[in-house]
């Protein structure tokens, strides 16, 4: 799977000669992103725009991935949505732990990324800290069309068999924007 | 708003009131430890008090740990704001403790809804309500060390419930490096216990 570039999976190949080649892997793949059984551990406010995101306005099922099961056997990725406090980790992890193979997890928000604003000793610094993570979507909370985004780059590593953790980058900015928020980020860190 | 609950207050208990003070509204009267209870007795059961609806109950820690000693005699302040629907006043009735193992009466023979609150004030301060049917930890776990509100707790301690995984952890972008807590703290553990 190491020559294909991000973004272009190719499962089929072949031609005009009436033949498609493939493979297993790669057809695997692609058989198993566009039919993702999710399990929503909605915690805290970020809930709402998940809500958003999985209701027809936004319409998550466009991306093959409509069908919420409330029990972790059935389910395929973990929604981690929301803050998560120390008291609530082993609930999480036994949860990841109920589900079956293959199974991925998304940290929706900055809370479950890396812990927010959250600096104190009842919330658990990342999701990291305790399972395994897939996509992180930075964002407090982060809008409808980033959740779609991370749902996509999911679908894409999942596709190449992608399991090292990755957070959802920005869109690309216009020209000179990079350079001037680096600079307001310098003058703000200034003492 | 009248400052009746404070006479009344001031009159029934003389100089078991140690202060009151009134600031916008807002009446306050800080008593003796010894009379805690009693206090709120008076002020639910006095016909004209008549503060029925009990509001809130908590708790402050005054002491600074870079200057003060642990177990200084007024470390924590315990109130509880208690209110009148019937004649739309207020009272809120404060009481010091020492911070050596600090003990106060429950209220909740005066008012049932304190229970969870006193549970909270025990979780978070380690005061110890004498009385209380059901002294545990509310939000925090059975496994917690320490009081987590009290000043000398570290504010840089975590008891995590799990075990961290193994692995660096480092803030992957376009988190910034002063967004969110720093993904690499380390776990202190509580040296006193």
């Amino acid at each position: 799977m190491a020559d294909v570039t991000h973004l272009e999976t190719r499962t089929l190949g072949g031609g005009e000669s009436g033949f498609a080649t493939t493979k297993f892997e790669a057809l695997l793949g692609w058989a198993r992103k566009y039919s993702l059984f999710q399990y929503p551990f909605a915690t805290a406010c970020c809930g709402m725009e998940f809500f958003s995101t999985a209701s027809p306005r936004y319409d998550i099922a466009r991306f093959g991935a409509e069908a919420p099961r409330f029990s972790p056997r059935q389910s395929d990725v973990l929604w981690v949505v929301g803050t998560i406090s120390q008291r609530q980790a082993p609930v999480l992890r036994r949860v990841y732990e109920q589900m079956t193979e293959p199974k991925w997890v998304i940290a929706f928000g900055t809370c479950a990324s890396c812990g927010g604003f959250y600096d104190n000793y009842a919330t658990v610094p990342g999701i990291d800290k305790v399972i395994p993570v897939d996509v992180m979507i930075p964002g407090c909370p982060p809008r409808p069309e980033a959740v779609l985004d991370g749902l996509m780059l999911l679908q894409d590593k999942i596709g190449r068999g992608d399991r090292t953790p990755e957070t959802l980058k920005n869109t690309a900015l216009p020209d000179g924007a990079e350079e001037a928020l680096e600079k307001l980020y310098q003058i703000r860190m200034k003492p | 708003m009248s400052k009746l609950i404070l006479e009344r207050l001031k009159a029934q208990f003389g100089d078991d009131i140690l202060e009151v003070s009134s600031f916008r509204g807002d009446d306050v009267a800080v008593v003796k430890p010894s009379r805690w209870l009693d206090v709120a007795r008076f002020v639910h059961d006095d016909p004209r008090c008549d503060c029925t609806y009990f509001a809130d109950l908590s708790a402050i820690d005054n002491c600074d740990p870079r200057t003060d000693e642990l177990d200084m005699d007024d470390r924590f302040e315990v109130y509880v704001i208690a209110y009148s629907v019937a004649k739309k006043h207020r009272v809120r009735i404060k009481t010091r403790l020492s911070g050596d193992e600090p003990r106060i009466a429950s209220v909740i023979p005066v008012w049932s809804g304190a229970n969870w609150m006193e549970r909270e004030v025990f979780d978070m301060f380690g005061v110890h309500f004498e009385g209380h049917p059901d002294e545990r930890r509310i939000l925090t776990y059975d496994e917690f060390k320490g009081h987590p509100l009290r000043k000398d707790y570290p504010a840089n301690r975590t008891q995590p419930l799990v075990e961290y995984r193994d692995g660096t952890f480092n803030k992957l972008g376009p988190f910034l490096q002063d967004e969110g807590m720093p993904l690499n703290r380390t776990v202190i553990p509580d040296e006193r216990q």
